[in-house]
């Protein structure tokens, strides 16, 4: 019960950040959404490199590299770190920049003027927050299926598991169904951020960042340390004929798609919750740090993840029926790490890379809600302050419930990581949207719509192709490749084309509009 | 002319991304990193110092100080 009670007084700790940043609020509607435009380089360090590691970068990172191997890294990890800081520093800043003259919080605001057009913030709005919602969806999912592993065998008689067709106990006997511990993380993030605003995210992530990323060091000296130190763990590896495969890229990854994943880390351009996260900086000397230690940062936590994900191949052998890659870490820290107050601290760790994630998509949500609709359709005077941030609380709620129904209904889908990659993949998409917005004087309202039409109609039909339609027997790929590449680099192709063929034949923005955006 | 500099660094940094040598290699650096994930770890490492010297010699002091300037505007 050590683990648990761990886990729970993490969590506790959690609400108290909550109630203790509600303390600093300053009751505007700027202090609640952007924390007054007032954060330094530490926090947005740790608030932005908290928000970019989701569930998908612990857990789907080791299940990946237990699937696929150790270019897992080179796809996601060190293509991040390159294109990641690229994002911070070319896009990230001048959007701070924009944000701080012209006091815009969020994107729908900025790209309405940038365009002059009304209707392509009505076209934005939705498209950003269908694609926040599958994002939603890996991290909820992710809690609830970490902690049932994490918690296997404490409670028994409450959540019992029918034993396997072998006759063994099931590994999972006992433990928190997903259904619950998805419920409690859902809960306890509302609570922070309902309370703390955007304030309460950053601090938590803050908190919730070095707890991740200190207990993965300790989870992973732990789990080498019983598989006989890191020199018998890899060598394990190549001794057996299921793993072996997995200590290089020959046979598990193509090189088209290995470079063509280069266009999924852009997506942190056009990440709602990122630009608000942007807007908070006090200076732009303030990204300095993210911008350098991004990349290490990353690699500390994917790099012991992968290794992690490796040996599980030589440890586990082959997953039986109906179990997911997704419930290697928790196996490996369950069966590896015999100390109860190690396993609940990775526990914590593993939840708070999840839940760092969450907050700011909850935050980004109702702030777009009350200010892309409501204020919007309704005027800046027509409510007060605490009446936005009222609208605010009640649209994330909205959110969250249908976002927590739909993970009951998805929790048990083999696609849930792959629901990530094509979230990734829809907002990658829209970054030459982006980039023309902040570097092309030239570039267009009908360019702009152009680009997210032909992003949406694209990615609809790709989408529809890898997940919906029902795939021919003996594929010989789960992964849906055009030309070997990822789907992303299709998307990201059609919509700069469209972006500047349809720029180049319109009418531009007026010479003040661009006066007002441009240096 | 840093800006110019600090692109071309960055395309060769996304060539050297596509480390073909390493695609079959199995080799355990220091006797447990296999050879393709530390090459990789060392990117990050060398990313992070590509971003260090970005930031000290094309730093974008003009937008800064529009941003400084404007406020409010």
């Amino acid at each position: 019960m050590t683990t648990f009670y761990i886990l729970v007084g993490y969590l506790a700790l959690l609400i108290g950040l909550g109630l203790l940043s509600s303390r600093f609020f300053k009751g505007t509607s700027s202090d609640y959404f952007v924390v007054s435009r007032s954060v330094g380089s530490f926090l947005l360090l740790m608030s932005i490199f908290g928000t970019t590691m989701t569930g998908f970068a612990i857990v789907g990172s080791t299940a990946k590299a237990y699937t696929t191997g150790v270019g897992v890294y080179g796809l996601m990890a060190s293509w991040s770190g390159l294109i990641h800081s690229a994002v911070f520093f070319a896009v990230g800043i001048r959007l701070w920049a924009i944000g701080k003259r012209h006091g815009y919080l969020t994107q729908c605001e900025f790209f309405r003027d940038r365009f002059e057009s009304q209707g392509l913030g009505y076209l934005l709005f939705p498209i950003l927050v269908l694609l926040v919602i599958p994002y939603l969806l890996v991290g909820v999912i992710a809690a609830g299926k970490f902690i049932q592993p994490t918690t296997a065998g404490l409670f028994p008689d409450a959540f019992p598991m029918p034993p396997l067709p072998n006759g063994q106990p099931h590994p999972l006997n006992g433990g928190i169904p997903p259904w619950l511990g998805s419920a409690v993380v859902c809960f306890i993030v509302l609570f922070y951020v309902f309370f703390g605003g955007l304030r309460g995210a950053v601090w938590a992530n803050t908190f919730q960042t070095i707890v991740f990323m200190v207990t993965g060091v300790i989870a992973f000296y732990m789990i080498s340390k019983n598989l006989g130190g890191l020199k018998a763990a890899s060598e394990s590896v190549l001794a057996s004929d299921f793993a072996s495969a997995r200590a290089s890229r020959e046979g598990m990854i193509g090189k088209l798609e290995f470079l063509s994943y280069c266009f999924v880390p852009l997506s942190v351009g056009m990440f709602p919750h990122l630009f608000q996260h942007w807007l908070t900086a006090k200076s732009a000397k303030s990204f300095k740090l993210t911008v350098v230690a991004h990349p290490v940062f990353i690699m500390i936590v994917w790099l012991p993840c992968i290794l992690i994900g490796i040996w599980a191949a030589a440890y586990l052998g082959p997953l039986g029926e109906g179990q997911s890659p997704n419930s290697v870490l928790g196996r490996m820290v369950g069966q590896l790490v015999h100390s109860p107050v190690l396993s609940g601290l990775v526990g914590a760790g593993v939840l708070a890379a999840i839940m760092s994630s969450l907050d700011s998509q909850f935050m980004c949500l109702g702030t777009m809600f009350t200010n892309d609709i409501v204020v919007r359709k309704f005027g800046a005077d027509r409510f007060s302050d605490s009446q936005k941030i009222l609208i605010a609380r009640g649209f994330i709620l909205l959110v969250v419930g249908i976002t927590y129904l739909l993970s009951l209904w998805l929790m048990n889908s083999a696609h849930v990581f792959d629901l990530g990659v094509w979230c990734f993949s829809g907002f990658a998409g829209l970054f030459p949207l982006i980039v023309g917005a902040l570097y092309w004087k030239g570039t267009t309202a009908a360019g702009a719509f152009a680009s997210v039409i032909s992003v949406v109609v694209v990615w609809c039909v790709l989408f529809y192709r890898d997940i919906i339609a029902v795939k021919p027997a003996g594929g010989a790929s789960d992964e849906l490749l055009i030309f070997g590449m990822m789907p992303v680099a299709i998307i990201v192709a059609v919509s700069t084309l469209s972006l500047v063929v349809v720029s180049l034949f319109t009418r531009k923005p007026s010479d003040e509009t661009i006066r007002k955006f441009f240096v | 002319m840093n800006t110019k500099i600090a692109i071309a660094v960055f395309v060769v940094l996304a060539i050297l991304h596509q480390d073909d040598w390493n695609w079959d290699n199995k080799t355990l650096w220091l006797g447990f990193m296999p050879a393709g994930l530390g090459y990789h770890a060392l990117f990050s490492i060398t990313v992070s110092i590509f971003w260090a010297a970005v930031n000290r010699f094309a730093w974008p002091h003009r937008i800064e100080a529009w941003a400084d300037e404007g406020e409010g505007k």
